[in-house]
């Protein structure tokens, strides 16, 4: 194995170490027939198998909607499970064409990785969670406590400069695996438990009283999470990132998987554009797919509030609610550009 | 003088008699063996008291609070988790385990073609028994099958071609993708291993190096890392559009690592051999590998049973490193669904985990149990 690739390595050294990203990847993918998607090995309610081995989830309804996009069909993707160390390495070689793997956006990954982002599809951000016999209702009534956290992340980090920034005091407990940090929390090692809100939620599932802790409001760090794709492909990436604004968009024109046909027939412009029953429409065409895009999106997967509760929305075990991932005009961040 | 009609002679040799009571008897037994000094009764009293005070735990937890059948995580929640049970319940999920059975034992192989990876299973069984048993001739047709024959069909059936649909490795998962791990890694890296290890004895010096070095450094490599080079980096260097199946990368690092190992042993071995067997073979004319053959090898891999099974032990628990790339053997697939919302619940890892270990026991124990009656039946004579 290692003299293989070492001697893998020489030849790529004199050869030039190219960019593994080939150019046209919607032409890649049409000819093998499916969209390869990395998700993640296995995160509550964003990529999960279910009882017959099926991915689903937050993330996997993600690729379904590219793949509806560009096929019509939302069945023809393949899942990648990438763990955190691996994601990027499997995007940058080309084994998968997009990660969709609850992925914080962040100006490094974006620029020094060789990744582009834009697309939002789950604002997460860090919260806490504490017992409700302490009786805090806010974060900032957290001087003095014990807080457990893992360490090496970005929210010990985070951890350190919202309590540096407002004037409190508290002792980190530090673990090193998420486990522990979990077990040091139920034991009652520390009376605060930080992590993403998301991740915050499904805990609580584990927990052996779940009523008996609260999530506090407050979110202390910006996660904004989407998917990436290669740098230098801009065709491949206007289509990732449009197949997520068109599930936000449908929702906000009340488009649904069930109405989605007799919308249709709607004579209403915006909407006619964006299905692309408009004469001489080209938006589809211009991406690359056919003006029937948006229509599959929906038929298939549906928008972005019914991916959202159907995956982690209040009739899941998670129970999360919209709160930031609420559409623009009802108070949250999820706002589409207009399609026109 | 004659011992004939002596009256008080026994003229006949009495039969055996059984035992005294006091020896065989149950309590007999317990004051030989628990109770025969003052120290043996302390110790005895104390594991008692230790099983008394785990074992009614332990039982209740498994058996008697458990949940046997269920659908999904209300089963297995109390009442203030939102399920059924009442509060303050705690007890193996088995119906997580009954639900998840296909998918721990096959991962995501599609339901409709899981005949196939059976059918695999019920050959490799047939196949392998009759090898396990010494009795039984035609040993050499049983292996050229077993290890020649088997894994071309078993690629066939598994993967797809000839008019079976195909089915990508990325689908595979569970105890099958364990066992063709650690099968495949058992088969090469036994031969390989033996070659290494004579390369590694030879006079000539470019083999000789080439096979310490091949030894030297992946055995100077953890297991992970070799992975980890092969998931991460070969992608990197290969030309764009070029991927080697990512259950092919594993399979060839898993059994390289092996074969690195088994070397090792193999040379502890060789080493044990007394001088005079290589010249008494010599001096019978043998060519090189007629010596090795007949009269080297049998007498070196007899002495190294125990590590071969050590090693082959390790592998198969090795094996479950290869969830850190991103593929779900037996226990990956079995952490993977703890992550399934429909069955989060606060005892699901417990059980999961608990079952997952047990599986790898059974057959660690199996190959320990097998090696041992193996080291039984060759035993000719060298032990002390």
């Amino acid at each position: 194995m290692k003299k293989t690739l070492l001697s893998a390595a020489i030849g790529a050294a004199v050869m030039g170490l190219g960019s593994a990203a080939s150019a046209a990847t919607l032409d890649d993918v049409k000819a093998k027939g499916f969209v390869q998607c990395g998700v993640n090995t296995g995160l509550a309610g964003f990529a999960a198998p279910d009882a017959s081995g099926n991915w689903t989830g937050f993330d996997v309804d993600y690729c379904k909607a590219i793949a509806a996009a560009i096929f019509g069909d939302a069945t023809k993707v393949k899942y990648t499970p990438t763990t955190a160390q691996v994601r990027f390495t499997a995007l940058q070689s080309g084994e998968i064409d997009v990660l969709a793997r609850n992925t914080t956006w962040t100006i490094s990954r974006d620029t020094s990785l060789g990744l582009n982002f834009r697309y939002v599809n789950y604002y997460d951000g860090q919260g806490f969670m504490v017992p409700n016999s302490l009786n805090v209702k806010s974060a900032l009534e957290l001087s003095g406590a014990a807080v457990c956290v893992q360490s090496g992340t970005t929210t010990e980090l985070n951890l350190a400069d919202y309590f540096k920034a407002n004037n409190l005091q508290y002792n980190p407990v530090v673990f090193e695996k998420l486990e522990e940090v979990n077990a040091a929390y139920q034991s009652g090692r520390c009376d605060v438990y930080t992590t993403d809100q998301s991740g915050l939620y499904s805990l609580r599932l584990s927990l052996s009283n779940p009523g008996d802790h609260m999530i506090l409001p407050e979110i202390i760090s910006k996660e904004p999470l989407g998917p990436a794709v290669r740098q230098g492909d801009d065709q491949w990436f206007d289509i990732v990132m449009w197949a997520g604004y068109a599930m936000v968009q449908a929702e906000e024109f009340g488009i649904t998987q069930a109405n989605v046909d007799e919308m249709k027939e709607s004579t209403n412009p915006d909407i006619k554009r964006f299905l692309g029953t408009e004469a001489d429409t080209k938006i589809g065409t211009d991406l690359g797919l056919t003006n029937e895009w948006a229509y599959n999106i929906v038929k298939q997967v549906g928008n972005y509030g019914e991916v959202f509760e159907r995956n982690i929305g209040q009739n899941t075990p998670l129970k999360i609610e919209r709160g930031l991932n609420a559409l623009w005009s009802k108070g949250g961040l999820q706002y589409a550009p207009p399609v026109r | 003088m004659s011992a004939k009609n002596v009256a008080f002679v026994r003229p006949q040799m009495l039969p055996a008699e059984p035992a005294p009571l006091s020896i065989r008897s149950v309590p007999g037994w317990i004051r030989a063996n628990l109770l025969a000094t003052p120290r043996d009764t302390i110790l005895t009293a104390l594991a008692i008291a230790f099983l008394l005070w785990v074992l009614p735990g332990m039982l209740e937890w498994l058996f008697f609070n458990a949940v046997w059948s269920g659908s999904d995580r209300s089963a297995c929640t109390t009442i203030a988790q939102g399920g059924i049970q009442p509060d303050g319940w705690s007890g193996a999920c088995w119906a997580f385990i009954g639900d998840r059975f296909q998918q721990f034992m096959f991962g995501r192989y599609p339901y409709d073609e899981r005949w196939r990876p059976i059918l695999v299973g019920i050959m490799f069984i047939a196949l392998l028994v009759p090898i396990l048993i010494p009795k039984l001739p035609r040993k050499g047709l049983n292996a050229i099958l077993l290890f020649g024959a088997l894994p071309i069909v078993a690629f066939f059936l598994l993967h797809g071609g000839f008019g079976l649909r195909e089915v990508e490795t990325p689908l595979w998962g569970g105890l099958m993708v364990t066992l063709i791990l650690s099968f495949v890694g058992i088969a090469v890296s036994l031969p390989i291993g033996i070659l290494l290890a004579l390369g590694r004895r030879s006079n000539m010096p470019i083999i000789r190096t080439l096979c310490v070095g091949f030894i030297e450094i992946i055995r100077g490599v953890p297991l992970i890392s070799v992975l980890f080079m092969a998931n991460v980096m070969l992608p990197l260097f290969l030309p764009t559009g070029w991927t080697i199946d990512n259950f092919l990368r594993a399979l060839v690092g898993v059994a390289l690592f092996a074969s690195a190992y088994m070397a090792e042993v193999i040379r502890g071995g060789l080493q044990a051999i007394p001088k005079g067997q290589f010249e008494g073979a010599d001096s019978l004319g043998l060519s090189y590998w007629q010596k090795i053959r007949l009269i080297v090898m049998p007498q070196a891999l007899k002495l190294v049973i125990p590590g071969i099974v050590n090693t082959f032990i390790g592998l198969f628990k090795d094996t479950s490193l290869v969830s850190i790339i991103g593929m779900f053997d037996l226990l990956g697939i079995v952490r993977l669904n703890f992550t399934d919302t429909t069955w989060i619940t606060p005892v699901t890892p417990l059980t999961g985990l608990i079952f997952a270990g047990f599986i790898f026991w059974l057959f660690c124990f199996g190959m320990s149990r097998y090696s041992a009656f193996m080291e039984r039946h060759l035993d000719t004579g060298h032990k002390r």
